[in-house]
């Protein structure tokens, strides 16, 4: 049996090779690059990219709320029903949100800015140190997400999180969506639309959106090439950290706050 | 008198063992949906003895590389489980693969086996909302699906 198999993958594999091969003298040219980009990740991922958001919050509209609607659509996120007899009020703050408008107010001078605030993909993350499981960690890419078949559900990492950036699913759901299996009993929160990650497209939901209605607010690329739009952004404009004084290097940068 | 009877009645015994057997092997159900994409092809990604006794096996492996590493090339994933599995009803709406008499559904009723893949994951073939709107305006599904993925029926 054992060798019957051994036999199988190693054909595969020539195959693979042979495939990966014709694959690479097409894509030398960058003719065809698109639709190459499009295939699912076979390999693992490396700590040669950090993806990351760069938030313009001098462009981030008052009362527009584009990423947030494209998040949730993504992400199967409109898919949450209030449970029978719940209150609205309880409601609002329970139910899962993995990016919310934040208004500041300075309150000398009372200028207001508003900014999404969503996981802010930390380089040293508290979620991460705090889980008992292991469930909560960071992708080698910078990504930090939940596995959701170790989550227990504790909500730990929802304390540790300085920016809330985590909810809990409190209800069972039905109809999930196939790249983004998500229910009841598991933390969750901003992934950097990870199933777009391992399929190499380019932008998240929410940055899409943005663009989409003309603001161009949120940038997402990798943060450790030089040449990518969003370092480039990051050189040239000042930017910040939230909650700068706790130095967890995030992968989200503001500008204008 | 007493060696005939012993003898017609150990024939009597191999013949009902035999033909227990025979019922047995009929009753050994094939738990493969009619009109799903598995029924036209020979066997799963692995033999099928091989795939009744180990596919949990193989799906947590492949469950660690996804989330991971970001891999989703491999041939385990749940998803492709899904999308050759799933039959569709006679308006052409997916069946949740959990169902009862749907393949994973029936095969775990019969185990007693807790099935419970399902409770987060997708239990039809249900895309991102771009590629999914394609794929089921292509099967002639948009409307039911879309309704379910907006939740516009709970």
């Amino acid at each position: 049996m054992k060798d019957d198999n051994d036999a199988i993958n190693s054909e595969r594999r020539t195959f693979l090779g042979v495939a990966a091969g014709i694959t690479a003298a097409a894509v030398a040219p960058g003719v065809i690059l698109h639709t190459v980009a499009a295939a699912p990740r076979a390999e693992p991922v490396t700590s040669d990219v950090r993806w990351g958001l760069l938030i313009d919050t001098a462009k981030c509209v008052d009362g527009c709320s584009a990423c947030v609607d494209a998040c949730n659509h993504e992400n199967g996120l409109n898919l949450q029903v209030m449970p029978a007899g719940e209150s609205p009020q309880k409601w609002e703050t329970q139910k899962a949100v993995w990016i919310r408008k934040i208004k500041l107010q300075d309150n000398q001078t009372g200028r207001v800015t508003t900014l999404p605030l969503m996981c802010q993909h930390c380089d040293d993350p508290p979620c991460v140190d705090v889980c008992p499981t292991g469930a909560s960690f960071k992708r080698a890419d910078g990504i930090v997400m939940v596995d959701r078949h170790l989550c227990i559900g504790c909500r730990y990492c929802m304390m540790a999180c300085p920016y809330k950036a985590r909810s809990f699913n409190h209800a069972e759901m039905h109809g999930q969506l196939t790249s983004v299996p998500r229910g009841k009993g598991c933390v969750e929160s901003c992934n950097l639309c990870v199933h777009r990650r391992d399929f190499e497209q380019e932008s998240t939901a929410c940055v899409d959106a943005c663009a989409a209605e003309g603001h161009h607010a949120i940038v997402f690329g990798d943060l450790k090439n030089p040449n990518s739009e969003i370092s480039q952004l990051l050189n040239a404009m000042p930017s910040r950290q939230i909650r700068e004084d706790l130095v967890l290097n995030t992968g989200v940068r503001y500008s204008g706050v | 008198m007493a060696t005939v009877l012993k003898t017609c009645l150990v024939a009597a015994g191999l013949v009902w063992a035999l033909a227990a057997q025979t019922v047995q092997a009929e009753e050994m159900k094939r738990y493969v949906v009619e009109g799903s994409r598995a029924a036209t092809l020979p066997s799963c990604v692995e033999p099928t003895e091989l795939m009744r006794r180990q596919h949990m096996e193989f799906i947590k492996h492949q469950r660690i590389a996804t989330v991971h590493e970001g891999i989703r090339k491999e041939k385990y994933g749940l998803s492709g489980c899904v999308d050759c599995h799933i039959s569709y009803s006679a308006e052409r709406i997916p069946q949740p693969i959990n169902q009862a008499d749907q393949f994973c559904g029936a095969c775990h009723a019969f185990a007693a086996v807790n099935l419970n893949c399902f409770d987060c994951h997708a239990s039809v073939p249900n895309g991102t909302p771009l590629d999914a709107a394609a794929a089921h305006e292509a099967a002639g599904v948009a409307a039911q699906v879309q309704s379910h993925r907006d939740g516009e029926d709970h």
